[in-house]
């Protein structure tokens, strides 16, 4: 009795083990792509990391980081947060409605609505910012046709500038916003809406005690999204910003390509990927721990 | 149903702000690809909209620009060699992380995932540091290896997706009945889900053809990318050739995501059947 149990715990290890080594191997086809991002990803930020740690001299140093306080770069912090932070608001205005219509708009309605989304998302985001250059202009197209339309009289200073940053980052992070709403919005079940309606709730109401709260994660999701990607960008206000708007990407760029600064290029983008990483990480333990507590 | 009119009312008035935002966000998000076209076909030196006359003159110059070309030639040959390695690794990244059950499986698939949140800039630097001691800065290889890093996690999305809607026990009968697991893989497993790879496939030749901040960086001269020649010129004196670019470039981006959704759409019905 004894001897057959001890041979069935041998043989369930050695299965076990086979079932490991198994494992492992189901794994292999993974191997090049991770290769790749070794070293095409690990490694240069592993290096800038270092980088970042030592001064002109090479010595250990924190000095790139305490350079960080100087106005300059504060300046750059300060203004990359709130660009992020506005282009998130407007996409949450913007979005939430698109999203909210493509879930009870007729079918084909709907239908046109994720086709425009995905056009635009698919579109060169150079592209986009191009045109945009091209439509805000001070005799583009937006200005002839406020003027035209007498709602403004001189034409308004649209690009080059703040306002010209956050309507192309908007553009260009809009879809990002909309996609994960709209599949959360698509989970919700009808019949919830009905139930409230039912017990005499008002269409306002039963969206407002019932539709909302249901889509809060998907507009969670959308929202951190945009305000993490928000954070990276380089292109869009190097091209619409006119000088005026200071990105934290684009001071790493002049640090390194005017100043071949390389010390205080990494440190920023260490504290860069920092930033990210833990609004990442805070926003996940949030939503976790509201799914616990359903 | 004996609401009061005014709830009726009440309603219709809702709806009709909520169509004519979204009527006006429409336009907001399709004016920039629309105007794209129109702005080719002006001669203007300047950019300017809508164009006083009509002509094909910019494209002719277009296809007479040696620069403008090489960028073309260098950006289609990147773009491509990004899909063809960018689709095989990320297939075979997404089957091992579909099918493998290790603890640190989630470890993995984050660092993969990463290069999308990253911001590029600072993938760019590293990478021109690293490349340097490399040499492959100002070379095709190593504009689609940067490429393939951020095209990756769109391929394991996709056709995770798609293995998702796919029955692993058909594989497994192939390898009972004595094929071989990689044989399994390409006889059984990768004809179902051939819609969702094809899907990654154009996502990752856009990812490359769009790419701007890393091509800024690592390519130069001979080398230099379409994206990156379009923002240095937007940056100092505008050539009105750009429009020319940017039409070709919508253009290729609508006939992608066309191939891109008639293959969803295929994938899509497969899995309901």
């Amino acid at each position: 009795m004894t001897a057959l149990n001890l041979q069935g715990a041998l043989h369930g290890q050695a299965l076990q083990r086979a079932g490991k080594r198994h494992g492992w191997f189901l794994l292999s086809p993974m191997l090049p792509a991770l290769l790749l991002v070794l070293v095409t990803f690990v490694l240069p930020i592993g290096w800038l990391f270092g980088l970042s740690l030592f001064d002109a001299d090479g010595n250990l140093s924190a000095g790139n980081y305490t350079r960080l306080l100087q106005p300059i770069y504060v300046l750059a912090f300060t203004q990359t947060f709130k660009i992020a932070l506005i282009v998130t608001v407007v996409c949450v205005l913007l979005g939430y409605p698109y999203a909210y219509f493509m879930v009870h708009a007729p079918r084909r309605l709907a239908g046109l609505a994720m086709a425009l989304l995905l056009i635009s998302l698919w579109t060169s985001l150079l592209v986009r910012t191009y045109a945009w250059l091209v439509l805000l202009q001070r005799r583009g197209l937006v200005n002839d046709v406020l003027t035209s339309l007498g709602i403004v009289d001189t034409p308004l200073a649209l690009v080059h500038n703040l306002t010209g940053t956050v309507i192309g980052m908007t553009h260009i992070m809009l879809p990002y916003m909309v996609l994960p709403l709209y599949a959360a919005m698509k989970s919700i079940n009808p019949l919830y809406l009905q139930a409230a309606s039912t017990f005499g709730a008002s269409p306002t109401r039963a969206f407002r005690d019932v539709f909302l709260p249901l889509s809060l994660p998907g507009l969670a999701a959308g929202a951190t999204l945009v305000f993490v990607l928000s954070l990276g960008f380089y292109v869009t206000p190097a091209l619409l910003g006119g000088g005026k708007v200071q990105m934290l990407s684009m001071r790493i760029e002049s640090d390194v390509s005017m100043y071949a600064n390389w010390g205080a290029a990494s440190s920023l983008g260490v504290v860069l990927l920092v930033a990210t990483l833990v609004i990442l990480f805070i926003v996940k333990k949030i939503a976790g721990l509201g799914r616990r507590s359903e | 149903m004996n609401r009061p009119l005014n709830h009726w009312l009440g309603l219709a008035a809702r709806r009709a702000w909520l169509y004519l935002l979204v009527l006006a966000i429409m336009v907001f998000l399709l004016t920039p690809t629309l105007i794209v076209l129109p702005m080719s076909l002006s001669d203007a030196r300047y950019l300017s909209f809508p164009p006083k006359s009509l002509s094909l003159q910019p494209f002719f110059s277009y296809f007479a620009s040696i620069e403008w070309q090489s960028a073309t030639r260098i950006s289609l040959i990147t773009a491509t060699l990004t899909m063809i390695l960018a689709t095989t690794l990320g297939t075979a990244a997404a089957y091992a992380l579909h099918n493998s059950q290790q603890r640190y499986l989630g470890l993995l698939r984050g660092l993969m995932m990463a290069p999308m949140i990253v911001p590029s800039i600072f993938i760019a630097i590293g990478l021109f540091f690293v490349y340097a001691r490399l040499d492959l800065n100002n070379s095709i290889p190593g504009l689609v290896l940067a490429h393939t890093l951020l095209a990756l996690p769109y391929v394991i999305i996709n056709v995770g997706a798609g293995l998702k809607t796919y029955d692993m026990t058909q594989e497994h009968a192939a390898c009972i009945l004595g094929a071989s697991r990689l044989r399994a893989f390409f006889d059984v497993t990768l004809p179902q889900i051939r819609f969702s790879v094809v899907s990654a496939a154009m996502l990752a030749f856009a990812v490359s053809l769009d790419e701007a901040v890393i091509s800024l960086f690592i390519s130069g001269g001979d080398s230099a990318t379409l994206t990156k020649r379009m923002f240095s010129s937007l940056r100092s004196e505008i050539d009105p050739l750009i429009a020319v670019v940017a039409t070709l470039m919508t253009l290729l981006s609508i006939i992608m995501l066309a191939v891109s959704l008639t293959a969803q759409r295929r994938a899509q019905r497969r899995s309901e059947s």
